[in-house]
């Protein structure tokens, strides 16, 4: 689930206006005649991912497609406007059905949001295969495709707890949104993976910050201002890890973690702003998802439940007893 | 039309003694599409008096006074001032003329003070580089200039110059907006129905300004609604019905009941400057409800 | 008769009523006389209540994080006087960055990229300054227009990359140093200095500033009494765009990495500044100082609740209420007035 870039809601709110005028979903590759599905023999696949313009979304539209090519599928890709929009996201299901795709692959905006329209489409006989993000309940879904998110949270966890080595840990959290699945899921997963327990003392402050770099930036600030003994941080995504690092700059001796593995991201732990990452394989959720849409079309088998495309610790300072991989690895694998 | 010389008798008014005209309009013509705004109008100003412009709703004042004021240039006829032919092509020329006026609106800006609105749109800079330079304002100057100009026009009710206009009475407001157009109005001053939203004893204060102004010799032309005023105040009466001046009469020889019949055509000026009744159809009760009508004047 | 004053600078009685005004009171102006007691109530409460407020080193940063959104203030206040507002503000900034940033990457020296981030922001001024002036749109929808092309713009010119500077010109406003051995200084803090100065300048002591309080009070007096009211909107535009190119200096010298996905809310922050800051909505009241100072309150609310330990969520409460009260206390005022 997601790599959260998120922008947060008050201009989206203002945007939205925009948004609905101009209608609710955006065609990438559209497939210009309706019910392809049944006339060329090709199977169809739908594609629905949150936005067009966020490269982490960008990579599994690309991934899709270029898995759809080597499959023989055809693939049709849509986005909402924006992280959030809902109705966009309906307009697109209901487009793809209409057009009789085999399959849907869906990034989901709201968890609960589209719901409706999904169950429209399983009715219909689509598979329908949630990417990145799980719907609430995740069995409104076929699948769930995604990285997860409380392992990576884990993952950073015991990496910064054992980098630390024998010091005493004083730790700050820089949240994401509060009410995200995702933020909520790393979050957690950080705390398991460190061996705290929310309210523990160790942990000498949180902070909201949207995944912004410049209010992770404000807020480390006024944290380590608090107090100078903070030594473990951790970061919902890796612009809040930027903002992190640069608050702390000329700083020494503090761990910051993160999770997501874009290539800036990865690039800040080779110049060391950051001391490791958590990457998860957008590529490889689009893979498995038009395999899957694939297989179900030649052999009507559905895939079902939960399956975690995986993730993976980078960093240059491997610690001993944890599987991580150097940034050089990193940066061949990082999407965007 | 116009009339040429008075008698006695005739309610017409009697050229002032000064005759030296400041401004006249002869001819002028305003049309938008079909309607006719000003129908071959003439007007003329004199040096040292009060005209009292007045006529019905939609008689066509305002587009005459917007004619003089460079609001709305004509589709024919002449302006002149000061005996030569002028083109306005905006208030801003008008103004550079020597020609204020005061809006019913007023045209002034309530959050700021009184001095920085008597120099609303043509502040004083300070002397040398720091005023063409930097272009800097000369506060100080304009306090001084604007409290001045109060005292001159025996503006008393107002303490403080540097109070904001929006916490003054109607009455205190117009007077700024009358200490203004005296402070610029070197040719001529047009006042748009100033006491229509004051008391008595605002309009009092105001009308007394009048007088003052006219007194240092600057003309004013009195758009009005109030007969009692305009006679009490105007040297005389420039009487405006269906798009044009249809009479020009003296308050000293004439009634307001026959002013009244001018604006609303019940009585006509003869060539010789008698008021006659008027041979075209109307009911003694009949009000001229003069929304143009149809039958345009000719 | 020649009475007619062709000057009105013929003084016959010495009127002497200008009134003595603190120096305070001329500095800071009436409207910004409540942000002030915030900001000192304020700076007081977290002073007892935290040990780690009341320090050089935490003032230098409050001033630190000031900085941009300070800036982005100061833009954003040149166009609530004239009774517009500008929703598209921190996104021309944040394009600025980028372009600043890609520039300076690859194919410019920084100096140059800086010129050329810094002229983009004013054309961008310029454009929603015709709209306004030239169509006679409403503010508010032509910056949401603006703010939603430049949002697209910004993805969709970096495609989700984020660029990091490191040139000496680009980051210099992140440069620190220390006055008296002590007190910790950077660049941005000289630069905003002199925009504050020089802004303050131009509103309050130029026929320009004159101008533009009287279009944002009542436009059409203003027109009526001969200034050219669209050029006057046109040029507050346009200086406010160029103002944006400065914030974008600053966002480099704070965080030398320009991400198309920072400055989300920096529109918003900004008018909370400049609305808790005194200046009205309604246009024509309020200036500089008060900006600088509701910009300060922000600051020194986050900063002082966070070193306070109370959760942020609660920050932006206290936020919202002051910009309420703020509000609140311009209407009344307007009422007084008007």
């Amino acid at each position: 689930m997601g790599h959260l870039r998120l922008p947060s809601r008050v201009p989206v709110i203002a945007v939205t206006g925009v948004a609905l005028l101009v209608a609710g979903c955006t065609s990438t590759k559209s497939g210009g005649s309706d019910s392809s599905a049944a006339s060329g023999g090709k199977v169809s696949i739908g594609l629905v991912t949150k936005t067009n313009s966020n490269p982490y979304f960008v990579k599994l539209r690309e991934s899709a497609q270029t898995e759809a090519d080597a499959k023989g599928a055809k693939l049709i890709a849509l986005a909402g406007k924006f992280d959030g929009d809902n109705q966009g996201q309906v307009d697109a299901i209901n487009n793809l059905v209409t057009q009789g795709v085999k399959g849907i692959l869906i990034t989901p905006s709201n968890s609960t949001g589209v719901l409706g329209a999904i169950k429209a489409a399983r009715d219909k006989g689509i598979l329908v295969i949630a990417l990145d993000t799980a719907t609430d309940p995740a069995s409104a879904v076929d699948a769930t495709f995604a990285t997860d998110n409380e392992a990576a949270g884990v993952k950073q966890g015991k990496y910064v707890k054992a980098a630390l080595g024998s010091k005493k840990p004083a730790v700050v959290l820089l949240d994401g949104t509060p009410g995200s699945t995702v933020d909520d899921l790393r979050h957690k997963g950080f705390l398991e993976g460190f061996g705290l327990k929310s309210g523990s003392a160790e942990i000498k402050g949180t902070a909201v910050t949207n995944g912004d770099q410049t209010k992770a930036q404000t807020a480390m600030e006024n944290l380590y201002q608090r107090d100078h003994g903070i030594n473990a941080v951790y970061t919902i995504n890796e612009p809040a890890a930027a903002g992190a690092a640069q608050a702390l700059s000329g700083k020494t001796g503090v761990v910051i973690g993160s999770i997501d593995g874009s290539c800036t991201g990865v690039g800040n732990v080779k110049s060391g702003k950051f001391a490791a990452t958590v990457m998860q394989f957008p590529k490889k959720m689009a893979q498995d998802g038009v395999d899957a849409v694939v297989d179900y079309a030649k052999t009507n088998k559905k895939p079902s439940g939960f399956i975690d495309t995986g993730s993976q610790l980078i960093t240059d300072k491997p610690v001993a007893g944890l599987d991580s991989k150097d940034t050089a690895w990193g940066l061949k694998n990082c999407w965007g | 039309m116009n009339q040429p010389r008075s008698d006695a008798a005739s309610a017409q008014a009697p050229a002032p003694h000064t005759a030296d005209v400041v401004m006249s309009a002869s001819g002028l013509v305003k049309r938008y599409g079909n309607v006719v705004a000003i129908s071959e109008s003439d007007f003329e100003i004199h040096a040292g008096e009060v005209l009292a412009v007045v006529g019905d709703n939609g008689a066509g004042k305002s587009s005459l006074i917007k004619a003089l004021t460079g609001a709305l240039v004509p589709d024919a006829g002449t302006i002149e001032l000061d005996g030569r032919q002028i083109h306005f092509h905006g208030p801003r020329d008008a103004r550079a003329a020597g020609i204020e006026t005061v809006y019913q609106t007023l045209a002034v800006a309530p959050q700021m003070d009184i001095a920085t609105n008597l120099f609303l749109g043509r502040p004083l800079r300070r002397e040398g580089f720091l005023g063409s330079g930097l272009r800097m304002l000369d506060h100080k100057k304009m306090r001084t200039q604007a409290a001045e100009q109060l005292d001159r026009l025996g503006i008393a009710t107002i303490q403080d110059i540097t109070q904001l206009v929006g916490t003054l009475s109607g009455g205190q407001r117009q007077a700024v907006a009358v200490a203004r157009a005296a402070m610029f109005g070197t040719r001529l001053i047009i006042m748009d129905e100033p006491t229509a939203a004051l008391g008595v004893r605002e309009s009092r204060q105001v009308l007394d300004l009048i007088t003052r102004i006219r007194d240092r010799g600057v003309p004013v032309v009195l758009i009005s609604h109030d007969m009692p005023q305009v006679f009490e105040i105007a040297d005389r009466i420039h009487v405006h019905r269906l798009g044009r001046r249809v009479a020009v009469v003296s308050p000293r020889t004439c009634t307001m009941t026959e002013v009244v019949g001018l604006m609303t055509g019940a009585l006509q000026m003869g060539a010789d400057g008698t008021l006659l009744e008027s041979t075209t159809q109307h009911m003694p009760d009949e009000k001229a409800t003069s929304h143009r009508p149809p039958e345009s004047p000719e | 008769m020649t009475t007619t004053h062709t000057s009105p600078a013929t003084p016959e009685a010495p009127a002497t009523r200008p009134p003595a005004k603190s120096l305070l009171a001329r500095l800071v102006g009436n409207a910004a006389a409540g942000p002030l007691a915030a900001l000192v109530i304020a700076v007081i409460v977290f002073a007892l209540t935290t040990d780690t407020f009341f320090n050089i080193d935490n003032g230098s940063l409050i001033v630190e994080q000031f900085l941009v959104v300070g800036t982005l203030a100061l833009g954003q206040t040149l166009i609530i006087l004239t009774a517009g507002i500008d929703l598209a503000n921190a996104a021309i900034m944040v394009l600025g960055t980028l372009v600043i940033a890609k520039l300076g990457q690859h194919s410019l020296p920084g100096g140059l990229a800086l010129l050329v981030g810094v002229l983009l922001c004013t054309a961008i001024g310029a454009v929603s300054g015709t709209l306004v002036t030239r169509l006679r749109l409403p503010p508010f929808i032509v910056t949401l227009g603006v703010l939603s092309v430049l949002t697209a713009t910004g993805q969709l010119f970096a495609n989700g990359e984020s660029f990091g500077v490191s040139s000496g010109v680009l980051t210099f406003l992140g440069k620190r140093s220390y006055l008296f051995g002590q007190i910790e200084v950077t660049n941005g803090m000289g630069v905003a200095i002199v925009l504050i100065v020089g802004l303050w300048f131009l509103l309050t002591q130029t026929s320009w500033g004159r101008n533009v309080y009287a279009v944002g009070d009542d436009e059409e007096a203003a027109r009526l009494t001969g200034i050219n009211t669209r050029r006057t909107l046109l040029s507050v535009y346009v200086l406010a765009g160029f103002v944006y190119g400065i914030a974008a200096w600053q966002a480099l010298g704070r965080i030398p990495n320009a991400d198309p996905n920072a400055f989300q809310t920096g529109n918003l922050d900004s008018i909370t500044a400049v609305v808790i800051g005194g200046t009205s909505l309604f246009g024509g009241r309020g200036g500089i100082p008060g900006t600088v100072l509701g910009a300060l309150v922000v600051t020194v609310l986050t900063n002082g609740l966070t070193q306070a330990g109370i959760d942020s969520l609660y920050q932006q409460v206290a936020t919202g209420i002051l910009v309420i009260v703020a509000v609140a206390v311009d209407r009344v005022v307007r009422r007084r007035a008007a």
